[in-house]
């Protein structure tokens, strides 16, 4: 279960997350939608452990453990992913080569032998072929002249092969079209588990056509200003956020 | 190129002076005696001197050590036993050792290829270095590739004796006759804090010939100078690669000429500086022939209070039309201490030519490091490997796999020892 609790936090003195409490429960699939500018993609970097944010008040907990004070590869190992808006390429380095080095880092972390290097293939070959990633793409370097909906699914394959607790989607529908998506959406839904909760982050309600929440959370201003069920996705698609931006007040 | 004349000789100078005027008999020779004269015109460069100006040699080289004589039979039998455990990269391989060449350490030449212990004296230089380099230089080699010759590997190995604290001079020259082709590894293994090391390596192609050169600085003397002097005849074609891994003050300084229409240099490196070390790489290619083509491509990484140096000069003569030429420094900083000194330049007297160079200087990517670590890689093992990635784009110059792969498995060493000094 994650439990973020009256978070705040800024970043060069300028404070984006403004007292925000959010649950989610293990199992539980949690949409949170919002304006541009919300804080969303920093409520999941700060989840994640990016440096560059000051957490100045609040806690965020893992099954009850303190998340802030972790490390991001401690986080990771943990049981953390974060979906990258935009994923980072890194020129040189094979994906293959990164792929192993990250699943075997977690593994070493929480006191598991390295993966045997036929094992491994064979996880990465499973994963990749639900996905419909090419060989060929797994040869080049990590995200590195990969299309938008190729980073995005190598993401996804990432989140298969690591196995998280808590998977944090930061738009991952963002720059793809609808058949991307829906090997993307694919892939998130068939990692849906009783054991593991996902953060879906989206600006519009076209994502949870294709992955559907359990929950709905708004988030202005830097905090949850309304939850419901999935019904309250189709509202904000009708009325946009502009009830929610006005009436901060009374959340 | 203007030197200035350095203030009266200092004690280093005299010592050097000494040491010159104590040269056997037989090997004095008039070519020697004028580059000696050079070298004193000049004197040990210091940062007045423009192509030194971020390597002080008159203060780094302020107690020049005794020259290494000849190895006696004790030396080169333990040698031998060194060598036996160094692995090989190439098929040939030659042995200088304390800068003399030792038969009886060396395979012999492939077909094709004649050596001969001695080099000839080379024409006088215009950097002093180089001058005291030829004046003082007793022991090296010579090989030609004969015309037509088809590849040959060959290593020579630049062994320091057990007990060589000392100063050491040598000299290889190789020449390819017209479209020979030659792949030569220069290793420089075995010196120590106590070691001076001044070599320097001329490079002659005829037309059409083609050279692949990579020199590997993986030993930790303090000091290695290192000249490069290469001559290209048209259509003749080289590639030169550095890897600066040890010594506190390495310096390598390669002079090159396109004298022929149609040749090609391409010259790249990596320098891997840690401590309080030093790595210069300067570079002047000249282009005095026309359809010239020239790439650099050097980096750098520097961690703790070292200093990374390139300099690097393109000069296209008048006449040198349809020069295509390209020079890129890039440096990553591991430590608010660390220093890189970049200085492309290019001359250009000709109208019709393209050359343009670049140089950058960075920390490692902050955004690169937090995806990596998002996934549970720890903070060392993320910024090694982007390091190494960094280092594998510039050993990527380098064809041969086998020997690209050396070259990367010694970045690998540099970049674990630094992470357990780091530790400690």
């Amino acid at each position: 279960m994650l439990e973020v609790k009256n978070l705040s936090a800024s970043v060069n003195g300028q404070p984006i997350l403004d007292g925000l409490s959010l649950t989610v429960r293990t199992g539980e699939v949690a949409a949170i939608m919002g304006p541009n500018g919300s804080g969303k993609s920093t409520l999941s970097y700060i989840i994640a452990g990016k440096p560059d944010y000051e957490v100045t008040s609040g806690e965020i907990l893992l099954d009850g453990e303190d998340l802030l004070a972790l490390a991001p590869e401690a986080r990771a190992a943990k049981g953390v992913f974060l979906a990258f808006q935009y994923p980072i390429e890194i020129p040189g380095v094979a994906t293959m080569t990164f792929l192993k080095a990250a699943l075997n880092a977690q593994r070493r972390a929480r006191g598991e032998a390295d993966l045997t290097t036929p094992d491994f293939r064979r996880a990465v070959r499973g994963a990749a072929q639900s996905l419909k990633i090419e060989e060929e793409m797994l040869r080049r370097p990590l995200n590195v002249g990969f299309s938008g909906g190729e980073k995005k699914r190598m993401e996804v394959l990432q989140m298969a092969l690591l196995s998280p607790q808590l998977c944090v989607l930061d738009e991952t529908d963002s720059g793809l079209d609808i058949d991307a998506l829906r090997v993307v959406a694919d892939g998130v839904n068939a990692l849906r588990d009783p054991a593991r909760s996902f953060v879906v982050i989206t600006h519009y309600q076209r994502l949870l056509e294709h992955i559907q929440p359990d929950v709905v959370h708004v988030m202005a201003r830097g905090r949850i200003v309304a939850s419901g069920g999935p019904e309250l996705a189709l509202e904000l698609e009708r009325n946009g956020y502009r009830d929610y931006a006005n009436a901060n007040a009374a959340a | 190129m203007t030197a200035q004349r350095a203030p009266a000789s200092n004690a280093a100078e005299l010592v050097l002076a000494e040491q010159f005027r104590a040269l056997p008999r037989e090997v004095a020779s008039p070519a020697r005696a004028a580059a000696f004269r050079r070298f004193e015109e000049a004197g040990l460069p210091n940062r007045r001197v423009e192509a030194w100006h971020y390597t002080d040699l008159r203060a780094a080289l302020a107690a020049p050590a005794a020259t290494l004589g000849a190895p006696d039979a004790a030396a080169i039998a333990e040698a031998r036993k060194r060598l036996a455990v160094l692995e090989r990269l190439a098929a040939t391989r030659l042995v200088l050792l304390d800068g003399y060449f030792i038969a009886a350490l060396s395979d012999p030449p492939p077909a094709g290829v004649a050596l001969a212990p001695t080099p000839p004296l080379a024409p006088p230089a215009s950097d002093p270095v180089l001058a005291l380099n030829v004046a003082l230089a007793q022991g090296g080699l010579a090989a030609t590739f004969a015309t037509q010759t088809a590849a040959k590997a060959i290593e020579i190995v630049h062994l320091v004796s057990a007990e060589g604290a000392g100063a050491i001079y040598s000299r290889v020259a190789l020449t390819l006759e017209a479209n020979a082709q030659a792949s030569v590894v220069e290793r420089f293994v075995g010196a120590g804090a106590a070691t001076q090391r001044q070599v320097s390596t001329w490079f002659d192609l005829a037309p059409g010939a083609q050279a692949t050169h990579v020199a590997l600085i993986e030993d930790a003397p303090a000091l290695h100078v290192e000249s490069q002097v290469v001559r290209l005849a048209e259509r003749a074609a080289f590639d030169g690669f550095g890897l600066v891994a040890g010594g506190a003050l390495a310096r390598r300084q390669i002079f090159a000429t396109l004298e022929g229409v149609r040749g090609r240099v391409g010259f790249s490196g990596l320098g891997l500086v840690d401590g309080l070390r030093q790595a210069d790489t300067t570079l002047e290619v000249v282009h005095a022939a026309p359809h010239g083509q020239s790439r650099e491509f050097f980096r750098h990484i520097v961690a703790d209070e070292g200093t990374g140096v390139f300099q690097g000069k393109v000069i296209v003569k008048p006449g040198a039309q349809k020069t295509d030429g390209g020079m890129k420094s890039q440096a990553i900083l591991l430590s608010p201490h660390a220093t890189m000194d970049a200085k492309p330049e290019l001359e250009i007297f000709a109208d019709d030519v393209v050359c343009g160079h670049g140089a950058t200087v960075g920390a490692l990517d902050a955004q690169q490091l937090f995806y990596l670590r998002s996934r549970g890689l720890p903070e060392a093992e993320a910024e090694a490997m982007l390091l190494e990635a960094f280092a594998a784009e510039a050993i990527g110059r380098v064809a041969d796999p086998a020997l690209a792969e050396a070259l990367l498995s010694a970045t690998r060493v540099w970049l674990a020892a630094r992470g357990q000094g780091r530790r400690m």
